[in-house]
């Protein structure tokens, strides 16, 4: 856990970097899927290239970049979108509180590291938490191999999303909510997040005919902070815990 | 409009990972902060599916989306691969569509 931790002998320790490191390459091959669809359905939702590219190398948090893709297609006003996307990314903060230990980042390096700080990185340096140069290396070669391929991937699909044209002939339409299902999925392991998501779904279907486009997503925010009052005695499990539980789910 | 919503968007969500980063773990690791932190990503992409499903504007409405994503829930049962999912989803939808069927 600490610093001081005894590094391992250095025959066993190259040997775990490779494997480290080849690990996070895997872990950005397996974002890039998620990547590629986002590049597709940003275009679909009418962003330019430009702007889905923009998206993924400024935000780089996928579950928070779908939703403002989804809300602006939605018609939903640009604070709309935005607030969507960042309240989608308050985990984050909780990673980075279980990382700024483990990692002990200062200055530049920190600067740059906070972008890199989402579910996949997060996880593999909770993987090697015991190890302090091992969990660094997961943390760095994780979030950097991502950061590549997602960006790539993103590219790739936007590209290929514009060469398609219409988004309705192609059933685009369909695949934006059947992502945010696909991501929605191994969230919902217990029967409180069960609860959660069908509450929220009823609030922001019930508020859609009555108020403006956008908001009804937000105002299902709060089942979330109605469930965090709730059931606060029940969150037991640590972040790291969720985290590792969201390796490849690719909401990055 | 666009650009204003990204640049708004990826202010936030940085200085969200640069927040957690940099404060004393006692300000945000409270049972009530994390159970939320929890449960918000679940309220939020199950609002954005529905509303994204049934959604015309401000009608509900049922067309070839229910259907594709009707189809993606198979897929997602069957434990398809993310890909497969919004495949899935976008083909069953433009089949219909080019039968005359939604």
């Amino acid at each position: 856990m600490s610093d001081a931790a005894l590094p391992a002998p250095s025959a066993d320790w190259s040997r775990r970097r490779s494997g480290v490191t080849r690990d996070a390459v895997g872990v950005g091959v397996a974002t890039g899927a998620y990547g590629l669809s986002f590049g597709a359905i940003g275009v679909a939702g009418g962003l330019s290239v430009a702007q889905t590219c923009a998206t993924s190398v400024l935000m780089f948090t996928g579950a928070s970049q779908f939703a403002l893709v989804g809300v602006l297609a939605a018609g939903g006003s640009a604070p709309a979108a935005a607030v969507t996307a960042v309240l989608l990314g308050a985990r984050n903060a909780l990673y980075g509180l279980r990382l700024s230990h483990l990692l002990g980042l200062t200055g530049v390096r920190k600067a740059v590291g906070a972008q890199l700080v989402i579910d996949e990185s997060t996880a593999m340096c909770l993987a090697h938490e015991e190890d302090v140069r091992a969990r660094r290396l997961a943390f760095w070669a994780t979030g950097l191999a991502v950061f590549v391929l997602w960006n790539l991937a993103t590219l790739a699909g936007a590209l290929a999303g514009s060469a398609l044209g219409d988004p309705q002939t192609y059933g685009l339409d369909a695949a934006v909510p059947a992502a945010f299902l696909a991501l929605l999925w191994p969230r919902l392991s217990d029967w409180r997040s069960r609860a959660v998501a069908i509450g929220a779904a009823v609030v922001a279907l019930a508020l859609t005919p009555v108020a403006p486009a956008g908001l009804p997503v937000m105002a299902a925010a709060g089942v979330a902070v109605l469930a965090g009052l709730l059931w606060r005695d029940a969150a037991t499990s640590t972040t790291g815990e969720q985290a590792g539980g969201q390796q490849t789910d690719g909401t990055g | 409009m666009v650009w204003a919503a990204v640049v708004l968007a990826a202010l936030g969500c940085y200085a969200l990972k640069w927040l957690g980063l940099s404060v004393p773990s006692s300000v945000l690791d409270r049972p009530v902060v994390r159970a939320t932190a929890v449960a918000l990503p679940v309220a939020l992409l199950a609002a954005l599916t529905a509303v994204q499903t049934f959604g015309d504007g401000q009608q509900l409405v049922l067309d070839a989306r229910v259907a594709g994503v009707g189809a993606g829930v198979v897929a997602l049962l069957m434990r398809a691969p993310f890909l497969v999912v919004v495949a899935v989803a976008a083909v069953t939808a433009a089949g219909l569509r080019a039968l005359g069927f939604a």
